[in-house]
C-alpha cells in the first residue's frame, strides 16, 4: 500500500505535517523548559526539545548535523546539565520562586525580540535562495572540514581541551592543607 | 511549509525569543544555562536553514553548525563548572542569592 502524494482532504505534502509535528515538539519543549517548576523536569524537557531540532535537521538534509546533535547535545551536554542539578539540589526542595519578581520584564523583552525577528524574516526577500532544502552529504561535510577549514577545526579541538581542563580546575574541590598532603602521599603509595 | 526558508527561520526566532524569557526571567543559574542552550540552538538552525537553501555555500552551513555546536559544549561544560564552584560557597544556585558579587 502506497501513501498519496499528499494528505488527503487537507492537500498538504508529508513533509509539512511532519514538519509541523516536529515543530510543535520542539518548541512545546522549549516553552516547558523555561515554564516547568521543576528544574529536573525542565532538563528532561529540553532533551526532547532537542530531539524535536534533530528532527528538523534531518528534514532540512542536513543528516550529519542531525547525528550529531543527538549524539552531542542529547547524549552529552543534557547529562551534564542533568548532573549538574543533582549536584546542586539543596535541601528544601525546589525552590517555590521560579521567576524573578521582575518576570514580566523579561516577557515583554522576549516578545519584543521575537516581533522584531518575525517582522525582519517576513519582510526580507531572499533572492539566492532556492525552493526545497539541499541535502548535505557526510563526505562533502568531511571534506570541507578537513581541506578549507582544517585551522578553525585544530582551534576548536584546543578549545575544548581548555574547556575540559579549565572545568576540572574550578569544580574541584579545594583541598586543605592537610587533606591536601594526605591525598598527595597516599595517591603516591597507591602507586606502583 | 517544510520548502520554504521562512518556516525555518520562523521556528528559529520562537525558539530564540523563548531562550531569551528563560534567561533573563530564570532564577536557577542551570535553568539559565539551559535556556542559553535554547538560544545557541535556535542560532544553529538559522544556519543550517541559510546552508540548506542556498546552493552556492555548499556544505559549508552543516560544517559552521558543528563548530557551533563543539563551542557550545565547551561554554556549558565552563559554565556548569562555574555554578558548582559558587554552589560550594554559597550553597545555592539561585543567582539573586550571590549578591556579594555585587560589591
Amino acid at each position: 500500500m502506497s501513501l498519496p502524494e499528499t494528505i488527503p482532504y487537507v492537500n498538504w505534502r508529508w513533509d509539512d505535517l511532519v514538519f509541523l509535528a516536529l515543530a510543535g515538539v520542539m518548541l512545546g519543549g522549549a516553552l516547558m523548559v523555561v515554564l516547568s517548576r521543576n528544574i529536573i523536569r525542565s532538563g528532561l524537557f529540553m532533551v526532547l526539545s532537542f530531539l524535536g531540532l534533530a528532527g528538523i535537521y534531518a528534514l532540512m538534509g542536513a543528516t550529519l548535523v542531525a547525528a550529531a546533535q543527538v549524539l552531542v547535545y542529547i547524549g552529552a551536554i543534557s547529562v551534564l546539565i542533568l548532573f549538574a542539578v543533582m549536584l546542586t539540589q539543596s535541601k528544601d526542595g525546589p525552590a517555590r520562586l521560579v521567576f524573578h519578581h521582575q518576570a514580566w520584564a523579561a516577557a515583554i523583552a522576549s516578545v519584543v525580540i521575537g516581533a522584531l525577528f518575525v517582522m525582519a524574516i517576513l519582510f526580507t526577500t531572499w533572492p539566492l535562495a532556492v525552493p526545497a532544502p539541499i541535502e548535505q552529504s557526510a563526505k562533502e561535510i568531511a571534506t570541507l572540514i578537513f581541506t578549507d577549514n582544517v585551522f578553525a577545526f585544530e582551534v576548536v579541538s584546543l578549545l575544548l581541551l581548555a574547556a575540559v581542563v579549565g572545568g576540572i580546575y574550578l569544580a574541584r574541590r579545594d583541598p586543605g592543607p592537610d587533606e591536601s598532603t594526605a591525598g598527595t602521599l597516599s595517591g603516591l603509595s597507591e602507586e606502583p | 511549509m517544510s520548502h520554504s526558508l521562512d518556516a525555518y527561520l520562523l521556528l528559529a526566532a520562537g525558539l530564540f525569543s523563548i531562550g531569551t524569557f528563560g534567561f533573563l526571567a530564570k532564577r536557577n543559574a542551570i535553568a539559565m544555562l539551559m535556556s542559553i542552550e535554547l538560544m545557541l540552538n535556535a542560532v544553529v538552525l538559522a544556519i543550517l536553514a541559510f546552508g540548506a537553501f542556498t546552493p552556492s555555500l555548499g556544505a559549508q552551513g552543516s560544517v559552521i553548525a558543528l563548530f557551533v555546536m563543539a563551542v557550545a559544549a565547551a561554554e556549558v561544560t565552563v559554565g556548569l563548572a562555574i555554578v558548582i564552584a559558587i554552589y560550594r560557597n554559597r550553597r545555592t544556585p539561585l543567582v539573586d542569592e550571590y549578591a556579594s558579587m555585587r560589591e
